[in-house]
């Protein structure tokens, strides 16, 4: 065989690559939406090793078993190697979809296994389902603040996207009902309703039972698709279970996207999405020009690994860890922030959302907090419209428990600071944070912020 | 010749910085030059006495790049190093100093108060602001003396505002000015080697005119170049430019931002290092003028290591 020629260049073999004019002219129309933003250049800046960054939102791999992770992929490597090497079906293995059902067994969800397609993350459910419905223009509807990985897949297929306002119980369905008026009487009908139903992203928020039967109703009468986004269900620290709309649904317009991401790995990127058999058919075709089928082998890994029946054992060992994590990040909140900062208290999930004075901008204040080595998502990321310039979202389950303290504890000094000069700037001269009484019971969002 | 490009840095403009880096280093390898490229950390001055280049290409901005830190320690290991001294650099950084600059040369800059944290935290400046406020009129600009780009800078439209916006400015700089907002045309004129550009004009399509995202976001602001100017309006554009470019003492190159309305051109401040990315200013000048990135690139480079060729 011939020898291959020592690549001579670094990077690039031919010059002039990285000159956007050579390229510009080509972009299609849906990039200019597609923004990379200053904001993001500070979101670099966090990566700092000596950064404590509670801007992530990675779920915590490190207490999964090495041993029993090594057992899986010998087992898969002696006895099933050439299949889990090779093209899977589009839709995914039926042994994955059994896993699957097992998964959503434990929230009430008896899905028929045609309805599911394996999804590369439930990442890839949130692109599918909008590349099967959206045409650019049409209106997707999702929470204020929403979950800042599905604004980019929405502007990514020129969707208008119009938020509806969150409180304590999650969307406001009186909104969304007006909101559905409105756009009715303009003669647009919108696609579908996003929303993380439990334990949002970001706001930690849970919607209540009776807005639950609301929202599926509205979508009923409406025959508007409710795309029900839920990656932390099973991730309950405290309260009562909450039905998913799924379940209250029964399938006819709601999909469904779920994810092994928080209850196993991130990393093997597989997640899920029930549709109606007709919306389901679009998808695998979207699918199957997307990427042709999810990895097999991390399919087999799931297999394996559903078959050591321990799979929940393993959420109750991360509910434990998280539990103490949210505890500990709520007691450093009421410890380090101002008494005019609200929180949410979320009974799951992976993130609170913290609500500041309007006169502390939170992208400003992240600058602040990144000299003193800790990071947050600054609230704006979770808004189209330039919104929750006053808010933040915290990550508690990638971070240990004295990270949560010290970081919490940094970020309450930097927010401090700027409490202290607008009151000498202003005359109002305020109480430190530890002299106030700790406010038992929180009310997440400031409704007229912003408008 | 083997050229350091510097890039990076712990400064918030990191992310500018090393799209401007990279940019740097793929022009220098097609002209030939040995790349060293160095994301600037607690090893620069090691990395530097080790390789030894023949020249360090800056291409750093903000807070460590652009206000005279690296250049000071490139004079110290006598490297001959691109755009301004270190000196100009930190009259550049500091809008303040780089005012107060301007105005003594005699050129005109929007009237401006400065304060210091402390001037509000223990001498009660707060008492001051509505004298100033009278003076300056609304809306009026509030921005950190030393911070990149459009970070912290934010419009005060009544008095109510201002304490908010203060407290926005104050987390990048401990030191801030406040400043009469003159509105007109945004207009950005780069100067390479003491000879002005073709001047830029920065129209916003939507949003804040201070709005730092928007400066940043292709498609929000869009860029006409060269300007368009009657023949007087340049001239005036363009000298005034020039005052305040040696003014501050700058040399290799720098670009000046000012504003233009009814009664001729207002002086804001100069960039020591302005962004060399594919949507930045200076490329789009000197593209303007008809020198691609690469002649751009060698004709600093020239300028750094024969200054009297300016």
């Amino acid at each position: 065989m011939a020898e291959v020629p020592e690549p001579t260049h670094r990077r690039r073999s031919h010059a002039g690559t990285r000159d956007l004019e050579r390229y510009a002219g080509l972009f299609a129309e849906r990039t200019t939406v597609m923004r990379s933003s200053a904001m993001r250049d500070l979101m670099a800046i966090t990566a700092r090793p000596e950064v404590i960054s509670l801007a992530g939102g990675l779920p915590d791999t490190s207490t999964f078993p090495p041993q029993s992770f090594a057992a899986q992929m010998t087992r898969i490597a002696q006895e099933s190697a050439a299949e889990a090497l090779q093209y899977g079906p589009t839709e995914g293995f039926e042994e994955t979809k059994d896993c699957i059902l097992e998964v959503m067994g434990a929230e009430g969800m008896l899905p028929d296994p045609d309805d599911i397609i394996v999804t590369t993350g439930g990442q890839q459910g949130i692109d599918l389902v909008t590349k099967t419905l959206v045409d650019p223009g049409d209106v997707v509807i999702c929470e204020a603040p929403t979950y800042p990985g599905a604004v980019p897949v929405f502007c990514s297929y020129q969707a208008d996207v119009v938020q509806v306002e969150c409180d304590e119980d999650g969307m406001d369905v009186d909104v969304l009902e007006q909101l559905l008026g409105e756009l009715r009487s303009e003669g647009r009908r919108p696609k579908f309703i996003y929303s993380v139903p439990s334990f949002q992203n970001p706001a930690g928020v849970t919607m209540s039972f009776e807005r639950r039967q609301r929202l599926v109703e509205l979508a009923r009468a409406n025959e508007i698709l409710v795309v029900e986004d839920n990656p932390y269900g099973l991730l309950r620290y405290g309260g009562e279970p909450m039905p998913p709309l799924y379940q209250l649904d029964g399938g006819d317009f709601v999909i469904y996207i779920g994810t092994f991401s928080k209850i196993l790995s991130p990393g093997i990127r597989l997640g899920w999405t029930v549709a109606p058999p007709p919306v389901l058919e679009k998808i695998v075709l979207g699918k199957q020009a997307t990427d042709l089928c999810t990895s097999t082998l991390t399919q087999y890994f799931v297999r394996e690994y559903f078959a050591e029946r321990r799979w929940q054992r393993y959420i109750e060992d991360l509910i434990e860890i998280y539990r103490e994590r949210r505890d500990v990040m709520v007691q450093a909140l009421r410890d380090n922030f101002p008494a005019e900062a609200t929180w949410t208290e979320p009974e799951g999930g992976l993130f609170i959302w913290a609500t500041l004075p309007d006169y502390i901008d939170t992208s400003d204040l992240l600058a602040k907090a990144l000299r003193a080595d800790v990071a947050f998502v600054p609230g704006q990321a979770a808004y189209v419209d330039g919104r929750g310039r006053h808010s933040m979202r915290l990550n508690f389950s990638g971070v240990t428990a004295d990270e949560i303290r010290e970081g919490v504890r940094r970020i309450g000094e930097v927010i401090g600071e700027q409490v202290e000069l607008y009151g000498t700037l202003t005359g109002e001269h305020r109480l430190p944070a530890e002299e106030e009484e700790p406010q038992p019971n929180v009310v997440p969002f400031r409704k007229a912020e912003g408008a | 010749m083997k050229v350091a490009v510097l890039k990076g840095g712990r400064s918030l403009e990191r992310g500018v910085s090393l799209r401007s880096g990279a940019r740097v280093e793929d022009a220098l390898e097609r002209l030939g030059h040995e790349v060293l490229a160095i994301d600037v950390g607690p090893d620069l001055v090691q990395r530097l006495v080790a390789d030894r280049p023949d020249v360090a290409f800056v291409a750093m901005h903000g807070v460590g790049g652009e206000d005279g830190t690296v250049q000071e320690l490139l004079e110290i290991l006598g490297i001959p190093f691109t755009g301004p001294s270190a000196a100009a650099c930190a009259r550049c950084m500091d809008k303040v100093q780089g005012k107060d600059a301007i105005d003594e040369a005699g050129l005109p800059t929007p009237d401006w108060f400065a304060f210091n944290q402390t001037a509000f935290r223990e001498f009660g400046a707060a008492d001051a602001l509505g004298r100033l406020e009278e003076t300056l009129g609304f809306p009026l600009v509030v921005k950190p003396s030393r911070g990149g780009s459009s970070l912290g800078v934010r419009f005060a439209r009544s008095p109510g505002e201002v304490p908010q916006a203060l407290v926005s400015a104050f987390s990048y700089d401990d030191r801030v000015l406040l400043e009469r907002f003159v509105d007109g045309r945004e207009l950005a004129v780069s100067v390479l080697g003491d000879k002005p550009l073709p001047v830029v004009e920065a129209i916003l399509l939507e949003g804040d005119r201070y709005d730092f995202e928007a400066r940043y976001e292709i498609g929000r602001t869009r860029f006409v170049c060269p300007a368009e100017l009657s023949a007087e309006e340049e001239r005036a554009v363009t000298e005034a430019a020039l005052g305040t470019y040696r003014a501050l003492g700058c040399s290799g190159f720098a670009r000046v931002d000012l504003i233009l309305d009814d009664e001729g051109p207002w002086l804001l401040e100069a960039n020591a290092i302005p962004g060399l990315t594919d949507t930045s200013l200076l490329p789009q000048a000197a593209e303007a003028a008809g020198l691609s990135f690469e002649q751009l690139v060698e004709r600093i480079l020239d300028l750094a290591l024969h200054p009297a060729a300016a």
